[in-house]
């Protein structure tokens, strides 16, 4: 399942109802990003996404790792809107019959997710407001999976 | 009329995020945005910025549809 939510949501109960009644899968990865602080830099996050070619595009990476990676069942909810230090901006889970899969596929997805998915984001803090570009290390890290 | 729609960036540059033009094909769109503002015109022809036309990526020029929405997408950053 692939959500965008403007409300903010708790990593653990997603958790946990990912795992529910799965009696065959045997590994479920997650990955859980946070809003950093930087140290006062930043007060608020501000997530803009493109809505429908966002939730697309995001399901055709998700349809690429389900391939690759044989994937049981696999979740992506994404933030929107503003977003305070702290809490969470991104929750991926994926779920194999192995951990090997599990783990690589979440860490596919999130190298997607960090620069090839239609996300714009922008921080506020006392020095004014700036869009974030993403990093060449970004770029690095999903060019591993090519 | 195309719904034109700006991300990111742009939409700071331009001051808008959304407005309609009448254009037949992309090129024409770009030429009518880059007259009504240079410095935005030359943004959205950075190789950077991709396009979305009726939400599916596109290179080069294409005809516009009735009701054509075309998206100009800076640099992604999520996660």
């Amino acid at each position: 399942m692939i959500r965008l939510s403007a409300a903010p949501f708790e990593p653990g109960e997603l958790l946990s109802a990912f795992c529910r009644d799965r009696t065959e899968v045997g590994a479920v990865a997650s990955f859980t990003g946070l809003a950093r602080a930087e140290e006062g830099a930043t007060a608020v996050l501000e997530l803009e996404a493109y809505p429908g070619f966002t939730e697309a595009e995001i399901g055709k990476i998700a349809k690429r790792a389900r391939e690759r990676f044989g994937l049981a069942d696999l979740l992506v909810l994404h933030r929107v809107g503003r977003i305070a230090p702290g809490e969470a901006i991104v929750f991926v889970a994926t779920a194999a019959r192995h951990r090997r899969e599990a783990f690589e596929a979440c860490d596919f997805l999130m190298d997607y997710l960090k620069s090839r998915a239609p996300f714009w984001k922008k921080e506020h803090g006392p020095a004014g407001e700036r869009w974030i570009d993403p990093r060449p290390q970004d770029h690095a890290d999903v060019a591993r999976w090519d | 009329m195309a719904r034109v729609l700006l991300f990111g960036p742009l939409r700071d540059l331009a001051g808008w995020r959304e407005r309609e033009l009448a254009a037949a094909t992309l090129s024409e769109l770009r030429a009518q945005l880059r007259q009504a503002d240079p410095a935005l015109g030359e943004a959205l022809s950075a190789p950077s910025v991709q396009v979305a036309l009726d939400q599916a990526i596109v290179r080069g020029d294409a005809p516009l549809g009735r009701d054509a929405e075309v998206a100009f997408l800076p640099p992604m950053s999520g996660g």
